[in-house]
C-alpha cells in the first residue's frame, strides 16, 4: 500500500509552484523525457490500468479477430480445442454471407428487427419525457423522491422477473384472464399470442425502462434557469408557452443525444428479453437478429453462419452509429462525439 | 433534494386537490414564485392521477406477487390462481424453498456469483478509472482509445462464445464472471468522476510522500463514495440479473443461479424439484411456490436500491456527459 514509486518527474515540484507552472513543468515531463523515464514514472497507473485492459482484450478484442470463422466453415473438432480449430478450418469466403442473403429466416429476422425498433421509437422513446415532465412539476419533496423511487424501480429487475411479472398479469393464468374466466368470459393469452408480440415487448420495455429514463431528462431540467421562466412569464407567456419555448429547448441536446445513441443502437431490441419469449410465440414473430445468432450458432452449432449473421449485424450498427453523429452534427447537436 | 427552484414548465403540484391544512415539513410544497400562476384544479387532478396511475402500474403487479406468495393454498384456491386481496399470512411457500434443495442452492449460488463479481468488477474498474484518470500519464491515451473502441463494436455472440469454450470456461462459475467483467461505461463514469477531484489534494498527498495506492485508498474513495455506490449497485445487479451465460455456459442444473431455476419454475412452470411431492399432497400451492420465488429474486434488489437512490443522478451524468 505504502509505494510511493510515482513523483512527478523530473522534479519533483517545489511545494511553492503556482498551478501555472506545475502545468508547464507537467507538460514539459510529458512531453520531454524518454518513454523509458515517463513509464518509469507512471508504472504504478499502468499496472493499476492493466487487469481491466486485459480482460477488454482478452473478451472483447480476441473475439473481434474471432469473427474471422465467418469467412470459413469453422469445425471445433479440426484442432486440439476450439480456439486453435480457426486455424485449421478451411477458407470459403463469403460462402455463409451468401447462403444468409438467401434465406428467407433471415430477412423475417431483419424486418422483426426493424419492426420492433420502430414500435420502440414512436411508444417507448416519448414517455420519459412526458414522465420527467410530469416529475419535475411535483414541488412537495417527499412526494417527488417517493415517485422517482418508484418509478425507477422496475429498471433493477431483471428480465426474467420483469417477463413473469408479466405472465401473472397478461398470461392465460394472469389476473386478467382469471378475473375475465371468473365472471363467465373466455380467458385470453397474450403471451403466447404472436399477433401482439411486438406490442408486449415494447410495454415490457416501458414498464421496466421508462422511469429510469426519467433522470437523464430531470437533470436537463434541473439545469434551466429559473430566470428564463420569469422573463417569459413577464413577456405574457402562459404555463403552456412557458413549456413550449423554454422547457422544451432545454431539453432538446438531450433529445438529440439519447435519439443518436438509440438510432446507433437500432438493430439491438432487446436480446434477453425476446430470447424468454421466444418458445411461447415461436419464431416467426419474435426472431430478431440477435435471436436469429443464437439460434444458428449455440443452439445448431453452425458457427460460421451465425457468426457471419453476427458481422452484418455488428458492421451495419457501426455505420449507423457513425451516421446518426454525422446528422446530429449537421443539425447542429452534440452526438456522441465530438467533430 | 432542490425541488423547489428550477424548471417548473407549468408550476403545479399534484395530490393536492382538497385543502391541506399541513404546511409545513417536507411533506409540503415550498412557496411558488409571485409571476407564477395559481394552478388550476383540473390541471392538478389530472397530473396526479397519471402520475399515481404510472406508479400503480408498477407496484400492482409486485403487490400481487408478494401476496400470493404468502397465501394459504385455500386463499388461492378460492381466488382461482393470484390473489389480490391478502386474506391470511403464510411462509409455508418460503420455508419449504429455503430448507435445501433447488431454489436454496440456486439463491446461494447468485448471492455468491454476484459478491464475488461484484468484488472484481470493481476492484478492476476501479483501479483502471484511477490508473487513466491522470492526462498525459504513459499510454493514457493509447489505452482510453483501446477501451472507448468497444462501445462502436462489439465482439458478437459466437466468438464470445467459442473464446470461453477454448478457454475451458464452461461448467465454470468463471464464465459468469469473467467475460462480462469490465463494463467500459462503468469504467468511464468513475474516470470522469475521479477528474473531478481536485489536483491540489491529490498533489499535496504526493509531496507528502504518498503513493498512488495510497492516493487513491486514502484520498480518491473516500471522496467518491457516491459514485462508487452507483456503480457497485449497477455491477451487483447485473450479476444478480443475469441469465443468458449460465444457460450456455453450465450444464450441470445443479450449478444454475436463481434467474435460471426462475425461468424453469416460473416462466415454463415445472416443479421444484424435490416440491413437486408437496404440491402434489397439497400442502402447498404451485402458484406460492413459484411467487415466492420471484420474490427471491426481487427483494435484494428492491431492498438495495432506494438507498443508493440519491446518487444515481451523479452516477449516471458524469457518465452521460462525458462518456
Amino acid at each position: 500500500m505504502a509505494q510511493s514509486t510515482t513523483q512527478i518527474a523530473p522534479a519533483p515540484p517545489d511545494p511553492g509552484v503556482s498551478e501555472a507552472d506545475r502545468r508547464t513543468l507537467e507538460r514539459a515531463a510529458n512531453g520531454g523525457g524518454t518513454f523509458r523515464t515517463r513509464f518509469r514514472r507512471d508504472r504504478t497507473l499502468v499496472l493499476m490500468t492493466l487487469p481491466a485492459v486485459l480482460l477488454v482484450l482478452v473478451f472483447t478484442y480476441v473475439p473481434i479477430l474471432g469473427n474471422v470463422v465467418a469467412f470459413q466453415e469453422y469445425d471445433p473438432y479440426v484442432g486440439d480445442n476450439g480456439f486453435v480449430a480457426v486455424f485449421h478450418s478451411p477458407w470459403v469466403g463469403l460462402e455463409q454471407f451468401s447462403r444468409l442473403f438467401e434465406d428467407p429466416a433471415f430477412w423475417d429476422a431483419v424486418r422483426n428487427t426493424l419492426v420492433l425498433f420502430t414500435l420502440q421509437l414512436l411508444l417507448f422513446f416519448p414517455v420519459p419525457i412526458l414522465l420527467a415532465l410530469l416529475v419535475n412539476s411535483v414541488l412537495r419533496p417527499r412526494v417527488r423522491a417517493l415517485s422517482q423511487a418508484i418509478l425507477y424501480l422496475p429498471h433493477f429487475f431483471s428480465w426474467v422477473l420483469v417477463v413473469t411479472v408479466f405472465q401473472q398479469i397478461f398470461g392465460g393464468a394472469g389476473i386478467i384472464a382469471q378475473t375475465l374466466r371468473r365472471h363467465g368470459h373466455e380467458g385470453f393469452d397474450l403471451m403466447t399470442d404472436p399477433g401482439v408480440f411486438k406490442f408486449l415487448v415494447t410495454a415490457e420495455g416501458v414498464w421496466k425502462d421508462a422511469g429510469w429514463g426519467v433522470i437523464v431528462f430531470l437533470a436537463a431540467l434541473a439545469s434551466v434557469s429559473p430566470d428564463l421562466y420569469e422573463a417569459a412569464a413577464m413577456d405574457g407567456a402562459g404555463r403552456w408557452r412557458r413549456m413550449w419555448h423554454v422547457t422544451l429547448p432545454a431539453l432538446r441536446p438531450v433529445i438529440a443525444l439519447l435519439l443518436v445513441l438509440r438510432v446507433g443502437d437500432a438493430l439491438t431490441v432487446g436480446f434477453e428479453q425476446i430470447l424468454l419469449q421466444r418458445d411461447a410465440v415461436g419464431p416467426g414473430a419474435a426472431e430478431v437478429l440477435d435471436t436469429y445468432v443464437w439460434w444458428n450458432g449455440v443452439r445448431n452449432q453452425d458457427f460460421s453462419y451465425a457468426a457471419a449473421a453476427g458481422l452484418i449485424k455488428g458492421v451495419v450498427g457501426l455505420g449507423l452509429v457513425l451516421a446518426a453523429n454525422k446528422v446530429a452534427h449537421l443539425m447542429g447537436e452534440q452526438g456522441v462525439y465530438k467533430k | 433534494m432542490s425541488a423547489a427552484s428550477a424548471g417548473n414548465a407549468t408550476g403545479e403540484r399534484p395530490g393536492a386537490s382538497g385543502p391541506d391544512p399541513r404546511r409545513t415539513g417536507r411533506w409540503a410544497a415550498p412557496p411558488r414564485p409571485v409571476w407564477e400562476e395559481e394552478p388550476r384544479r383540473a390541471g392538478l387532478a389530472g397530473k396526479g392521477l397519471v402520475l399515481t396511475v404510472a406508479c400503480l402500474a408498477v407496484l400492482f403487479p409486485l403487490w400481487i406477487v408478494v401476496v400470493t406468495s404468502l397465501s394459504t393454498k385455500r386463499t388461492i384456491s378460492e381466488a382461482g390462481g393470484l390473489v389480490v386481496v391478502p386474506r391470511d399470512v403464510t411462509f409455508l411457500a418460503y420455508q419449504e424453498l429455503l430448507s435445501g434443495g433447488q431454489v436454496t442452492r440456486a439463491t446461494v449460488v447468485s448471492l455468491g456469483v454476484t459478491v464475488a463479481g461484484t468484488l472484481f468488477s470493481m476492484t478492476v474498474s476501479v483501479l483502471c478509472a484511477y490508473g487513466l484518470s491522470r492526462t498525459g500519464s504513459v499510454g493514457h491515451r493509447w489505452f482510453l482509445m483501446l477501451l472507448l473502441a468497444t462501445m462502436f463494436f462489439g465482439a458478437g455472440l459466437i466468438p464470445t462464445y467459442l473464446l470461453v469454450q477454448s478457454l475451458g470456461l464452461t461448467d465454470t462459475y468463471l464464465a459468469l464472471i469473467l467475460p462480462s467483467a469490465v463494463s467500459v461505461f462503468n469504467i468511464l463514469v468513475l474516470r470522469a468522476f475521479f477528474m473531478g477531484i481536485s489536483r491540489e489534494l491529490t498533489d499535496s498527498a504526493r509531496i507528502d510522500g504518498a503513493g498512488d495506492w495510497r492516493i487513491l485508498w486514502r484520498i480518491v474513495l473516500p471522496l467518491s463514495r457516491a459514485v462508487v455506490a452507483v456503480i457497485t449497485l449497477f455491477y451487483a445487479v447485473g450479476y444478480w440479473s443475469a441469465w443468458f451465460n449460465a444457460s450456455i455456459y453450465l450444464s450441470d442444473q445443479d450449478m444454475m443461479p436463481l434467474q435460471n431455476v426462475m425461468i424453469q419454475l416460473v416462466q415454463k412452470q415445472e416443479p421444484p424439484v424435490g416440491l413437486g411431492q408437496a404440491i402434489r399432497a397439497g400442502e402447498l400451492s404451485a402458484p406460492a411456490v413459484q411467487m415466492a420465488v420471484m420474490v427471491l429474486a426481487l427483494v435484494p434488489v428492491a431492498v438495495l436500491s432506494p438507498f443508493v437512490q440519491k446518487h444515481f443522478r451523479k452516477g449516471m451524468l458524469t457518465g452521460a456527459v462525458k462518456g
